[in-house]
């Protein structure tokens, strides 16, 4: 996972304080306040997760811990226009797998990675549970279903996609 | 619920959402305006209704009308015409793909007929949000008969004689897991709804949550009566907005009306519900790991016992169950214990809740009762294969689960029966295959999940699943030898033995299953390097017809390899030892002259 380092502003960190105290300062309530922190910075750099455990009292590594044993929590700050397939069973007997790598394809992109103008992530998940759309796409809020290969390149240029 | 004379309810679950349902129920408020109809017309959001091929759904009553895959762009017309003029919409009603009629009432289509619905029993029905709709339909009921009338131990017996077993996967005695629980003395103990359906394919618990809140509300209330606790957790996927938003009005609503709270109906009962959010690792549906989870830790499992009724939360006896399990008890405590009994089979009384998906043409959630056969759920209420393709197997319990093939289609369907058929119940996913589906491949894709969730605790998963992984990703790039096989079965089973949750304990099922049922497949992956299905690419070969070939170079100029030579108005060829099997050739030849190998 690449390592990347940014200096949190003053206000930025006292917002996480408010969030940290919000929960009484409480260890177990470390997933709630990592949710919330994962709200309001879009990822989970190193420096939010040292505020973090100093407020809590806890070891950094413990909260490092737990940011990479749940698949909810990313270190990487998602793009502009996060992707996210589905790649459940019932997507995946109906082809996500073609459809992630046409996306793969277009946008260079390994799952997992942001595009380095900060515009597209790539990402998969496990079943949103609209079945009956399979396979399913999501970008941002936006769901579309029973996406095809060539209807990839389509989806990408409503977000100003240019090869 | 009086004063309207009519109701339109727009499914509003996450599958008919995704699909603009949210725009139709907007339309529909606009239009009715407009005509000056929204004072004896409602339109309620409700939950899933189940068919969720055919969505967005409108179902008009009293009349029964079934709209299916409607269309923001369709509301004026309906309104127009069937509320205004009293005329069905005929384009919208679902037509049945065997006779080719047009069906009104959903009664009548082969989907519904053969359900029976008692933890869906409101969903589709009422509007989630409105905690009167949900008193009306004989909501609390239950807790207001338990609270008044029923000791504690009176409600578990109940529970127990009913039969009911977690619906969650395990299929352990719902009642009996309540008796351990109240059988522990402590100043605290806890009542855990397990909603972190973590199950690829299974949507159930979400669908109940979002259609029907407050029987799991209802039935957690009566649990903490039964057990002694006053506090109730939900451990919810993050994953699931509109859940967590209509549990937490649903929660609101119940505080309001003191059905949650201190002196609950006027007794001495006091109870709370609060939520936590899971953050997406599958292994938390275990119920130690989701407690270590809740307790803001890593959600590993550790080994029972002590089991949570001992030492669960934060170290109290706490009564674990799975969403669906609760949306049975309040109905099992208004009908007794003997009535749930006459539902289903002896050994497995009630309804399961199923996720049918796949290459099936009615993909959708289905309650059926227990002992039903795997033939009428994929073919009578699942519509049969897409395509008019062939069955091939159909994939239950998600990844702890195993394929089950054509000569299962009979086998009545119970936890017990399905065990001992090589697969098991799980949370109710059904994942239909048919011939495209290249069985190895699937018992890789479903070892490539377990690799991911695994928590990384015991060795035997963490480092027996990948090699499963590998060796099947080897068999499936044409590197597999016949030892290969044999080494997936031992590996498999020592893995079985010796794992020390359910996840590890129950993962290596795909990879047996799989072996056992399409032992030939396997056999044709290694000795022939061959893929029937055509889905493991390294086995396949694109191979130009010569009879077909015109030499128009179209194949030649979108080859992105230059794989394929050959001059102008002559065959052409492609070299294997360059191809990357994108497939772009065949899409562009016009004269059907590639194919796959």
């Amino acid at each position: 996972m690449a390592e990347s380092r940014v200096a949190l502003k003053r206000s930025e960190v006292e917002q996480l304080k408010a969030v940290c105290r919000e929960f009484n300062n409480d260890p177990g309530e470390l997933i709630n306040v990592l949710h919330k922190a994962q709200g309001i910075f879009g990822y989970l750099p190193a420096e939010v997760q040292e505020v973090v455990a100093q407020e809590l009292n806890i070891p950094v590594a413990k909260v490092y811990g737990v940011v990479t044993f749940y698949s909810f929590f990313t270190m990487i700050p998602r793009g502009q226009y996060p992707i996210s397939l589905c790649t459940g069973t019932a997507c995946y007997v109906r082809g996500a797998d073609k459809v992630l790598d046409e996306f793969k394809r277009l946008l260079k992109l390994d799952v997992g990675e942001t595009s380095a103008d900060g515009k597209f992530s790539l990402n998969c998940l496990r079943c949103v549970g609209a079945c009956g759309l399979a396979p399913v796409v999501l970008v941002g809020e936006k769901t579309y279903g029973r996406v095809s290969p060539d209807q990839v390149r389509e989806i990408l240029k409503e977000y100003g996609y240019e090869v | 619920m009086a004063k309207y004379s009519m109701h339109l309810l727009v499914c509003g679950g996450t599958g008919c959402r995704s699909a603009h349902s949210a725009k139709i129920t907007e339309n529909f408020k606009n239009e009715l305006d407009a005509s000056n109809l929204s004072e004896t017309i409602q339109v309620i959001e409700t939950g899933c209704f189940g068919f969720c091929e055919k969505g967005p759904i409108v179902k008009i009553m009293p009349d029964n009308t079934f709209y299916t895959q409607v269309k923001p762009e369709d509301i004026k017309e309906i309104v127009a015409e069937h509320l205004i003029k009293g005329r069905k919409v005929t384009r919208l009603l679902y037509i049945d793909p065997e006779k080719k009629e047009k069906i009104e009432d959903s009664k009548h289509m082969g989907f519904y007929r053969k359900q029976l619905r008692i933890a869906l029993r409101n969903c589709g029905f009422i509007d989630p949000e409105n905690i009167d709709e949900y008193i009306a339909r004989e909501g609390y009921e239950a807790l207001g008969r338990c609270l008044a009338e029923m000791t504690p131990q009176d409600v578990i017996n109940i529970v127990k004689e009913s039969g009911l077993r977690g619906r969650g996967g395990g299929g352990f005695p719902t009642g009996l897991k309540w008796e351990f629980a109240s059988k522990y003395q402590a100043d605290q103990k806890y009542v855990v709804c397990n909603a972190d359906e973590g199950d690829p394919g299974a949507f159930m618990d979400r669908s109940i949550l979002e259609g029907d809140p407050h029987s799991v509300i209802e039935a957690m209330a009566i649990c903490g009566y039964a057990i002694g606790a006053t506090k109730g957790l939900v451990y919810i996927r993050a994953e699931y907005p509109l859940a967590i938003k209509r549990l937490q009005i649903a929660i609101k609503q119940a505080r309001e009306y003191g059905l949650l709270g201190k002196n609950i109906l006027g007794s001495n009962f006091e109870f709370d519900i609060e939520l936590r959010y899971g953050a997406g690792a599958f292994v938390c549906g275990e119920e130690t790991a989701l407690i270590h989870s809740m307790e803001g830790l890593r959600g590993e499992p550790t080994v029972k016992p002590p089991f949570p009724a001992e030492s669960g939360y934060w170290g109290k006896p706490t009564n674990v169950n799975n969403v669906e399990t609760f949306a049975n008890i309040p109905v099992i405590i208004l009908k007794g214990g003997k009535w749930f009994r006459s539902i289903g089979t002896e050994k497995s009384p009630g309804t399961k809740v199923f996720a049918l998906a796949g290459k099936i043409n009615n993909v959708g959630l289905i309650e059926v009762p227990m002992g039903i056969t795997l033939r009428e759920v994929i073919f009578e209420i699942g519509g049969g294969i897409k395509d008019g393709k062939k069955f091939k197997a159909v994939q239950t319990g998600g990844p702890s689960g195993g394929c089950l093939t054509e000569k299962h289609l009979d086998t009545p369907i119970e936890f017990d029966t399905l065990i001992a058929a090589g697969s098991m119940m799980g949370s109710g996913g059904m994942i239909v295959m048919d011939e495209d589906d290249c069985m190895v491949a699937v018992a890789k894709f479903y070892l490539e999940f377990t690799v991911e969730e695994s928590c990384g605790k015991c060795a035997p998963c963490r480092i027996g699943n990948k090699r499963l992984h590998e060796t099947l990703e080897k068999i499936c790039k044409g590197n597999g030898t016949r030892e290969d096989i044999e080494l997936l079965q031992n590996m498999s089973r020592v893995i079985k033995d010796t794992a020390l949750c359910g996840l590890g304990q129950t993962s290596p099922n795909p990879v047996l299953s799989t072996i056992d049922n399409f032992w030939d497949e396997y056999i044709e992956h290694v000795d022939q390097k061959k893929c029937r299905a055509g889905v493991c690419k390294d086995l396949m070969q694109y191979v130009i017809r010569a009879e077909n070939c015109v030499g128009c170079t179209a194949c030649a100029r979108v080859c992105p390899v230059g794989a394929i030579s050959g001059e102008r108005k002559s065959v052409h060829k492609i070299d294997p030892a360059i191809c990357i099997k994108c497939g772009a050739c065949i899409e562009k030849c016009k004269f059907d002259a590639i194919f796959i190998q």
